[in-house]
């Protein structure tokens, strides 16, 4: 069977989706980034795809910029999780809701 | 000269002013004494040159001594026209005659009263004398007075001394009472005396003595109707009868026998208590046009000549035995002047003055020998200690009884005389008055004078000394003599005091002539004194017609003198019985009837009964009215303020449940509420996220389902 | 001088000023300052008598600023000879108040003699303002001093009187205040401008059915103050708390406020209701003259039992103006002054023995005659000035109130005589109880007898009562304007027919019959169209543009001898 771009949505989409379930169910902080992780890279697949449908290389830059942003963002976040992980000793995530009201 | 009548009521007003100002501080006894009769001697020589003057040339004068009320416009009866008072004199016989009383028996008694009131203190013997000396200013004031107006400032000046002489000695509480009962009874007369002098300036638009009765003149007779003229005639009255103690404001006049001795003698017995015949007097004219008025007054006065003397016959207290003498004596003066005998009732007020002084100043001398003591049961056998007192009042109370030929003889006569021509049953009742009047004089005259001697027998009683027997010896003297300006025509005499005294009753008045003080004579007035000389002359028939008396028959005239003077002789000798030869048949008598002694003896209960119902009702009023003053109209006020306290208090509960209430609530409920938001808040990131998502899914559904949404709304409106 | 009332009106308020810098521990200075102060106001407003001119119709003494031009209301004083009088009374108590509270008030002197002085001002201002806002501005004045005097120096439950005081004159106040306005508004209709102006409110001729309910709405606020029966209960506890220069001044002068307000206003402004409401109004005067004898006759307090006297002698007053007659409105405008000074006088008396022994119950006392001598004899004087004996100032004004009422109802004039009967009992039982008898106590055997300073409040009041009691002439004449003004306003029936007037016009632009009540039928001048403003804004209407049927008569020339007896011609005895 040839493979169509409708392979590489439902892919992302698939991909997406479990980056969104792992974000909201797991505890541990660390699969938590791993699981924005994959939801960046899962965009990214699905900008490729549509680039590569359109025939042009708009999508392709875009991804490029999301992973450099990713990049960052896990940079950032891996500090963060450093900072809170000396003052809490703990990953859990559930123990993150100093801005409780 | 006329122009100097202001002097006579001048002089002893300037003899109270001295007395009062200085001598209560510096003046020893004999200054004060000499100050008072000194002017009250002045006043008198004025009043002879006056009376001299008028006897010669019968003018009325008036003088003008100064304006008082401005004029005012008013509506009378005659129009618009102003009210206008000044102050006027008024001098013609009958104010001669007055003013000859009030300073002649006013000096004789100011000269007894220098003795008698010795004992006091020597500034209370200079206030005695300056009120003295300003009841006999006031007197005067009010027999000169030219207008009702200025009459009356001397009729309630009078009210004032008497009640300040009664209430001399003012640590008595009973004097003090006397004194006040005497004033406010005096007050309710004046309640009427006001409103009839304010009627007559309604009716006749003057208050001008000689204009109102020049005014009257020409109003119609009232015989059948009470009109306008009776109107003011019984409210003239009614202040007459206050004054002259009359049924029914009498009751003050016994009570105000706790003053001292002259002032009763003076004030109670010859002037003050004349000033309400002297008002019937004056208006004589206004009076003659009410004929139901004088009727009025010809019963009230015989009425209560009975009446006072049958309780004058129970008394014991030898004053109050001349307290009613002169309540009954008065009530005969007011029936001659109701039968229209003017002239008689003056007469009679003449002698009247001159023996009730003279058994006032008789009785103080008794008094005063017996330290103080005036319950005739405690006298008795005087004769021998006081022979001059006796003497003298023997001869006042054969005055009084009637007994001929002293003076009360031809005036009592004079009036029973006209009484008879006039009404036979107002005739026995004076008749009747008469003989009690006799009975109980000369009882007084036996219970102090005869029997055996009750007082102390260590302390010897003394006769009347110097300056108090001058007076006494006076009087007697002129109770004997001045009956003979009275003798009537049917005993040869010329009556000369009903000729003299003519002038002032008669409605057509001799011309009048108005002096102004300190101006010479108007031009006229010599040709005025030659009209007024003729007009006597013609006047003398109009008067008689003016006062329609029958005339009586000279046998007649004999016959009543002859059954007068048998009556005085059967009182006398009834007294003679009662209480010299058998001196227990009255206390028999008294056992028999002693209803009727005790009805006598208490006054008929008047008094008892005005204490009962007026003073009682007044008071009880009074405290009627504070209570509701305090408990109705206070609580009323109070309600309001107590209202406005609650609404005030209902406010604040609402500001504090309600208005408050709902901004707490607001408050309240933003607190509650945050909480209920504030769950929101976990803190939790996957919470977020989880939220986030949700939203997004939410927005995405609408957005897809929108068009599908529009198109059922739009295959809805399509359907219908 | 052109500004001698406003001079005469701001010299107590100076004085106050002056005070304020005084220190508060100077208390002989302030006594003196006050003295000082307040006998020069009398002093200033001596002019008043000596340059009243008799021939002027209008208001004397005018003058005129703008104060508030955008709704009408001017610095308006003028006086007539009845405000004059009162002015002339106001001062001279106001001096014999501040000589009898020297050794009376002994704490927070400067506040008191303050306040006295600021009452001074309203009293004064009331008198003689004439612009309703003004005049409206100084009764609401004098309250406040008045209810500090009661409630700081007074004696007895002063809390309680001075708020009764305050509150039950305000709320009269309040309802004046809406009658006030009413006519406010009709003088903005009938003239087509919006003026507080007394002068040209008395020109207007109001509506008969609005005319009652701005009577009434005055009603109250004067009723009140004079105070008229049944308004009256604030008076006995305001006079008996207060300190005894404060009843001297309530009673001499504040009462006078009210029945001021009915001559001045409610019977010039509003005639046809004041015929209107006679009965009513002659109706509670005369219970009031019977009510309030009555009641002080059981009076155990000597102060209460002056003060219910007022009550009675205002109801007399108030029934000498409601007879609508010259005669009476004499007689009621001369007995407020009478009333003024012999009232006054009683409350100093009461003052001097409260001042020796601090109680006011007249068990207390007796035989004070003994003890003291001096003091005996003014109370005399005044007793009998009081009860109305003649040859003293009180016969004269119920002399002519009584003929006033006769001539129009004598039954009211018997009724209100009764007041004479009356008045004698409970003054002589009160002069009996306190100054004869046994004197028994030894605190009131050494009570001192009258001091210097005593007499000389006295004096003044004792010779002014003398002197209107024997020639009231100068008082009477200079009371003539005033009346000849207001009557024919009122009852023009009651005056001599004027030239060029036709008796008995036809009442007009009423819209009910007027002249309601009582005989004489009266000719109402209401029927001349009201007076345009005057051109000139500055300038006081000239009085004479009124109606000329109102205009004072030719009054006749004080003459020095009246008719002599008309010498009639002889009449035939048959006539008869």
């Amino acid at each position: 069977m040839p493979i169509t771009p409708y392979h590489y949505l439902v892919l992302a989409a698939a991909l997406f989706t479990i980056g969104v379930i792992g974000v909201m169910v797991r505890r541990n902080i660390i699969i938590l980034f791993m699981s924005i992780e994959l939801m960046l890279n899962a965009v990214n697949l699905n900008l490729v795809a549509f680039s590569r449908l359109y025939g042009h290389v708009v999508g392709q830059v875009f991804a490029l910029f999301i992973v450099a942003v990713a990049a960052a963002e896990a940079a950032v976040g891996l500090g963060i999780l450093l900072a809170f992980y000396r003052n809490k000793e703990t990953l859990n995530v559930d123990e993150v809701n100093l801005l409780r009201g | 000269m006329t122009a100097l009548v202001w002097l006579l009521p001048a002089f002893p007003a300037a003899g109270a002013a001295l007395n009062g100002v200085f001598g209560i501080r510096w003046f020893n006894r004999t200054v004060t004494a000499a100050v008072a009769c000194l002017s009250m001697l002045a006043s008198l020589a004025l009043a002879i040159v006056a009376a001299v003057n008028v006897a010669r040339v019968p003018l009325a004068r008036t003088v003008v001594l100064g304006d008082w009320i401005p004029a005012i416009p008013a509506v009378t009866s005659n129009g618009h026209l102003p009210f206008h008072v000044a102050w006027t004199l008024l001098m013609d016989p009958l104010a001669a005659v007055m003013t000859l009383v009030v300073t002649g028996i006013g000096l004789l008694i100011h000269v007894y009263a220098t003795a008698y009131m010795r004992e006091e203190s020597r500034g209370s013997y200079a206030r005695f004398f300056c009120y003295m000396n300003l009841f006999c200013a006031f007197m005067l004031l009010l027999v000169l007075g030219g207008n009702f107006l200025v009459l009356f400032v001397g009729w309630e000046g009078v009210g004032l001394c008497s009640y300040l002489l009664i209430g001399f000695w003012y640590q008595k509480t009973s004097a003090v009472d006397a004194g006040r009962k005497a004033f406010i009874v005096n007050r309710i007369g004046d309640w009427g005396f006001v409103l009839g002098i304010m009627a007559a300036f309604l009716a006749f638009g003057t208050l001008d003595l000689q204009g109102v009765a020049a005014a009257a003149g020409h109003w119609p007779i009232e015989r059948a109707q009470f009109g306008g003229l009776s109107i003011i005639c019984l409210l003239l009255f009614v202040g007459a009868a206050g004054k002259s103690a009359q049924i029914p404001l009498y009751v003050w006049l016994p009570d105000a026998m706790e003053g001292p001795t002259p002032v009763s003698a003076l004030i109670h017995a010859a002037t003050m208590v004349t000033a309400g015949v002297y008002i019937v007097a004056r208006n004589a004219v206004l009076f003659s046009h009410a004929p139901l008025v004088l009727a009025i007054i010809a019963i009230v006065g015989a009425l209560t000549a009975l009446m006072a003397a049958s309780i004058a016959v129970v008394q014991t207290d030898i004053k109050r035995v001349l307290a009613y003498s002169t309540i009954s004596q008065l009530g005969l003066m007011f029936l001659a002047a109701g039968v229209g005998a003017v002239s008689a009732a003056v007469f009679h007020l003449v002698t009247h003055a001159f023996f009730k002084a003279l058994l006032f100043l008789g009785s103080g001398v008794v008094i005063h020998a017996l330290a103080g003591e005036q319950d005739m049961r405690r006298m008795g056998g005087l004769k021998r200690y006081l022979p001059l007192t006796f003497v003298t009042m023997v001869i006042g109370a054969l005055a009084i009884a009637g007994a001929p030929p002293l003076a009360g003889f031809f005036s009592k006569d004079e009036i029973l005389l006209q009484a008879f021509g006039r009404n036979r049953a107002l005739w026995a009742l004076g008749s009747l008055t008469s003989l009690l009047t006799a009975f109980y004089m000369f009882r007084l005259i036996a219970l102090t004078f005869y029997g055996p001697y009750k007082g102390d027998a260590a302390r010897e009683p003394h006769d009347a000394r110097g300056a108090m027997a001058v007076p006494l010896m006076f009087l007697a003297i002129g109770t004997i003599v001045v009956g003979f300006i009275g003798i009537p025509r049917t005993l040869g005499g010329a009556n000369a005091i009903e000729h003299f005294l003519a002038p002032s009753f008669t409605e057509t008045r001799p011309a009048s002539v108005a002096i102004i003080a300190g101006q010479p004579d108007p031009p006229g007035t010599a040709e005025r004194v030659a009209e007024a000389r003729a007009e006597l002359a013609r006047d003398r028939a109009a008067h008689r017609a003016a006062f329609p008396v029958t005339e009586v028959t000279q046998e007649r005239a004999w016959a009543l003198m002859l059954l007068s003077a048998l009556i005085a002789a059967t009182g006398l000798a009834g007294a003679w019985r009662f209480y010299v030869t058998h001196p227990d048949v009255p206390r028999r008598a008294a056992e028999r009837s002693s209803a009727l002694h005790a009805l006598l003896v208490n006054d008929y209960y008047v008094d008892d009964l005005y204490h009962a119902t007026i003073v009682r009702g007044t008071f009880a009023a009074a405290r009627e009215f504070w209570r509701v003053d305090l408990r109705v109209i206070d609580a009323f006020v109070n309600a309001w303020g107590i209202g406005t306290r609650v609404l005030a208090w209902i406010s604040h509960i609402v500001d504090k449940l309600g208005v408050d209430g709902a901004v707490n609530a607001t408050g309240w409920t933003a607190g509650e509420g945050s909480f209920l938001v504030r769950r929101g808040q976990t803190g939790l990131v996957q919470n977020y996220a989880l939220l986030i998502l949700v939203g997004v899914c939410a927005f995405l559904t609408l957005y897809m389902l929108a068009p599908g949404l529009e198109l059922m709304r739009d295959l809805f409106a399509a359907r219908q | 001088m052109a500004h001698l009332l406003s001079l005469i009106l701001f010299t107590p308020l100076a004085g106050a000023t002056l005070l304020l810098f005084v220190p508060r521990a100077q208390e002989q200075a302030i006594r003196w300052m006050a003295a000082i102060v307040a006998t020069l106001g009398f002093v200033v407003s001596l002019p008043l008598w000596f340059k009243y001119d008799f021939g002027a119709t209008g208001w004397q003494f005018a003058e005129r600023a703008e104060w508030i031009p955008s709704i009408g209301a001017s610095y308006y004083l003028g006086v007539d000879g009845y405000s004059a009088l009162l002015v002339l009374l106001t001062t001279l108590i106001g001096a014999i108040a501040v000589l009898c509270s020297w050794s009376a008030i002994t704490e927070r002197v400067k506040e008191y003699y303050v306040s006295l002085l600021v009452l001074q001002t309203g009293l004064l201002g009331a008198f003689m303002a004439l612009d309703f806002l003004l005049f409206f501005l100084f009764w609401e004045v004098m309250l406040v001093p008045m209810y500090f005097l009661i409630g700081i120096w007074g004696g007895g439950r002063r809390l309680y009187s001075a708020i009764k005081f305050f509150l039950y004159t305000l709320v009269g106040s309040v309802v004046m205040l809406l009658g006030i306005l009413a006519l406010y508004f009709v003088n903005h209709t009938a003239t087509g401008s919006y003026s507080f102006d007394v002068t040209q409110m008395q020109q207007l001729a109001i509506p008969f059915a609005l005319q009652k309910w701005i009577f009434l709405a005055l009603f109250f606020g004067f009723a009140i103050k004079v105070p008229m029966f049944p308004f009256h209960t604030w008076l006995p506890d305001a006079h008996t708390d207060a300190p005894t220069a404060g009843s001297v001044i309530l009673a001499a002068i504040m009462l006078k406020m009210g029945t001021y307000g009915f001559v001045r206003f409610s019977l010039p402004i509003l005639p046809d209701a004041s015929r209107y409401f006679v009965p009513l109004v002659a109706a509670l005067s005369i219970v009031g003259i019977v009510y309030g004898a009555l009641v002080a006759l059981a009076q155990t307090d000597w102060k209460r039992l002056v003060a219910y006297s007022s009550v009675s002698h205002m109801g007399m007053v108030m029934l000498g103006i409601f007879a609508l007659t010259p005669i009476g409105l004499t007689g009621a405008l001369l007995q407020q002054i009478n009333h003024g000074i012999s009232t006054g006088a009683l409350f100093l008396i009461v003052g001097i023995v409260y001042e020796r022994r601090q109680t006011r119950e007249i068990a207390e006392y007796g035989g004070l005659s003994k003890a003291m001598p001096v003091f005996a004899a003014v109370f005399l004087i005044m007793t009998l000035s009081s009860i109305g004996l003649p040859a003293l100032n009180g016969f004269i004004g119920e002399l002519l109130i009584l003929q006033g009422v006769y001539i129009v109802h004598p039954i009211w004039a018997g009724a209100g005589a009764v007041g004479i009967v009356l008045g004698a009992a409970y003054m002589l039982w009160l002069f009996q109880r306190t100054m004869f008898g046994a004197l028994d106590r030894q605190e009131n055997a050494s009570m001192a007898d009258l001091g210097l300073r005593e007499i000389v409040t006295f004096a003044p009041l004792i010779a002014l009562a003398i002197w209107i009691g024997i020639y009231p002439s100068p008082f009477i004449r200079r009371l003539e304007g005033t009346v000849t003004r207001v009557t024919a306003r009122v009852s023009p029936g009651a005056l001599p027919a004027v030239a060029g007037v036709p008796p008995g016009a036809a009442p007009a632009l009423n819209e009910t019959g007027a002249g309601t009540g009582f005989t004489p039928p009266l000719a109402s001048c209401d029927s001349a169209p009201s007076a345009p403003t005057s051109a000139a804004p500055g300038a006081p209407p000239n009085f004479v543009t009124m109606a000329s049927c109102g205009d004072a008569p030719a009054k006749p020339a004080p003459n020095a001898a009246p008719q002599p007896a008309p010498h009639t011609p002889p009449k035939k005895p048959g006539g008869r």
